[in-house]
């Protein structure tokens, strides 16, 4: 009876997640990534030419990955569905505007940052085609950003304070914030090298952007990791035997028989 | 596996609160996006700048926009909570095959 309570629990809290998410999303503003146009030309095919090489990576290890283990092809989606939300909300900060997560370090140390460089580039498509947000022109500066560098700095996040501290809900929520921070810090570094201030030059840009992006971030990023927390400890109740084909979790529980 | 349930709840609690907190206590903010601002800081730095693409589509109102956004979430939260409660079922309908061993589960079962 109490375990029945405890599911009933379990549903409620995944109703009240989904609800929370679909109605915080509603806000219209604009948010985020460097908008269409708005890298000069050389800069915008830079971007590009430094992303393309990634999205190849990406493509081949999320190929190697479904080909060996076709059961994680759900796993998959959930990844992509996680960052798919969480870049559709525009959640209010302290600096008086709003910001949205970029949910990609879930994703990056389930599957390896390859993996996300794929996944993060649908979504930014999605986002530059149909709410013009971002753009095609900037979608290369804005996947180095969100799809690129976030997703890296997860993976190697996750590793480093799992080897360190040895506690995976740790690790897990650093990866996915400061994965948060870091994409808008990189976002900050594309905008002051395309616009270095008269005076200052690139430094003094740089420090104006990243204290428009990062301050607003802080608290975004403390929800990421929370939330990629969440759908974490959801996976290793319920599904130990996807996390154990990834090695994330240690082969030990006896309840591996099928 | 116990020990996960109140964990989770306090995970959704902070998250709400960090996202109400700035509406409570930033009054009189516009909470507009943060990359207007740096649309703004882009022209305060090189006034002269003209965007040379504009984007091939855009929402053309606020509530489309909304609609869109509100889409793109509910695609992912769907399919969020499709995977996670499969995988529930899944590992339920697991345990209880376990559990089936003993003769009782048997005959708990209705006739049909």
């Amino acid at each position: 009876m109490i375990k029945r309570q405890n599911s009933y629990i379990r549903l409620a809290l995944m109703a009240g997640l989904s609800g929370y998410l679909v109605i915080g999303s509603a806000a219209p503003v604009q948010a985020m990534h460097i908008m269409e146009g708005f890298l000069p030309p050389g800069w915008a095919l830079f971007w590009w030419v430094v992303f393309l090489p990634f999205f190849g990576w990406g493509l081949r290890s999320l190929t190697r990955i479904t080909q060996a283990n076709p059961e994680l092809k759900l796993l998959l989606a959930l990844a992509g569905a996680f960052t798919f939300v969480l870049s559709a909300l525009k959640i209010p900060s302290v600096t008086g505007s709003c910001s949205h997560p970029t949910g990609t370090g879930l994703g990056a140390v389930l599957f390896g940052p390859g993996v996300m460089s794929v996944l993060g580039a649908m979504v930014l498509l999605f986002q530059a085609l149909l709410l013009a947000h971002g753009g095609l022109t900037t979608l290369g500066a804005n996947a180095v950003s969100m799809a690129v560098a976030g997703p890296f700095a997860a993976y190697g996040i996750y590793h480093l304070t799992l080897r360190l501290t040895r506690r995976q809900g740790l690790a897990m929520f650093l990866a996915a914030a400061l994965a948060n921070l870091l994409t808008y810090l990189v976002t900050s570094v594309q905008l002051a090298l395309a616009f270095p201030a008269e005076s200052g030059g690139v430094m003094a840009s740089l420090v104006k952007f990243a204290g428009i992006f990062a301050v607003t971030q802080i608290p975004l990023a403390v929800s990421e990791g929370l939330l990629t927390v969440l759908v974490w400890n959801w996976l290793r109740t319920y599904n130990v035997t996807d996390l154990e084909t990834l090695n994330l979790i240690k082969q030990e529980t006896p309840r591996y028989e099928v | 596996m116990k020990s996960n349930k109140p964990n989770n709840w306090l995970l959704v609690l902070a998250v709400l609160a960090l996202a109400a907190t700035p509406l409570l206590l930033v009054r009189n903010a516009e909470f507009g996006g943060a990359d207007d601002r740096a649309k703004a800081a882009i022209t305060e730095i090189q006034p002269q700048y003209q965007p040379w693409f504009q984007p091939l589509f855009e929402p053309p109102s606020g509530e489309i926009s909304s609609l869109l956004f509100a889409s793109q979430a509910a695609l992912g939260a769907g399919l969020l909570g499709y995977v996670i409660g499969l995988y529930k079922g899944r590992s339920e309908s697991n345990s209880q095959s376990h559990s089936q061993i003993s003769p009782q589960t048997h005959s708990q079962n209705p006739p049909k």
